[in-house]
């Protein structure tokens, strides 16, 4: 019997996901993307991984579904009508899908025993930091130092990835406002 | 209690994906398109945290997963800024943003 916390977390992202796709209004369907996004952080928290849920709950569920919310706010979107589905688009839709699960559930199948997580083992590298460092000091009581392990390798191990993120975010910045500068030498209509 | 094992966080995650993947296929609204292509990079972000987790390195997780998650959230940020920049302008240029209705390259 796992634990049932993992279900009730699983079951929240699963339910956000399904809504998403079969809520008619954009906005219930940002508000569901939110629910969706709190289960899966739960689950990062569940796996340790402290940082990166923070992070889905900070930068997904805060900043970015906010900018969803004002863009469906700002185009004044209304409910879709009942639409008359085409059929084929429909019929591909859940058949993709459904191959792909089939095809997942068939490769885990396969596998008679699954690897469970292995225990975490805080005294190995405690010695490779110095000695007044936080990182030594919380793997001593048994913590783990989720943030700072997570800084040490992005600014020593992945120091020119982190440098080439800041260029692309730049230059996404200058397209966005290249993109929504208005053209002035259009003929008014 | 046990934890979970490895298999079900990958059908949990696959399933999400699944959804997203229905998601881009079967809606019209460009917006909740757009959405369910986010489903889809946070399901693969439950893949990489989930094989971090179970891949130790010296007893700690492998935090090479969770750097390619940090990018992958980077990257989506912008991706996000800029695509609901151009669908601001589509909207502005086309007075709609059901998919059905851009057929401008249509052949």
């Amino acid at each position: 019997m796992i634990s049932p916390i993992f279900y009730i977390f699983a079951a929240m992202m699963i339910a956000g996901g399904l809504m998403v796709v079969l809520l008619r209004n954009p906005v219930s369907s940002a508000l569901a993307m939110v629910l969706s996004f709190l289960g899966l952080a739960g689950i990062f928290t569940g796996l340790n991984a402290y940082l990166v849920g923070i992070l889905q709950i900070l930068v997904y569920a805060g900043a970015i579904m906010v900018l969803f919310i004002f863009i469906i706010m700002l185009l004044d979107l209304k409910k879709e009508e009942k639409i008359h589905h085409n059929g084929l688009v429909l019929f591909i839709g859940i058949l993709l899908p459904s191959v792909f699960m089939l095809q997942l559930a068939g490769v885990l199948m396969t596998e008679q025993t699954s690897p469970t997580a292995p225990e975490l083992n805080f005294t190995e590298t405690v010695d490779d930091y110095p000695e007044e460092s936080i990182i030594h000091k919380k793997l001593k009581t048994e913590r783990l130092p989720d943030v700072h392990l997570i800084g040490q390798k992005l600014y020593k191990d992945y120091n020119f990835p982190l440098q080439v993120i800041a260029v692309l975010l730049l230059s996404a910045t200058v397209g966005c406002v290249t993109l929504s500068k208005k053209t002035s030498n259009k003929s008014s209509d | 209690m046990p934890t979970p094992t490895l298999n079900e966080y990958l059908f949990f995650s696959g399933l999400l994906f699944a959804i997203g993947l229905g998601g881009v296929i079967i809606r019209r609204n460009i917006i909740v398109i757009f959405m369910c292509l986010e489903m889809m990079l946070a399901a693969a972000s439950l893949t990489l945290v989930a094989f971090s987790r179970f891949n130790t390195v010296k007893g700690l997780p492998d935090y090479d997963g969770q750097m390619l998650v940090f990018f992958v959230i980077t990257v989506a940020a912008a991706e996000v800024a800029l695509g609901l920049a151009i669908i601001v302008s589509l909207y502005r240029a086309r007075q709609t943003i059901n998919t059905d209705q851009l057929t401008t390259l249509k052949g």
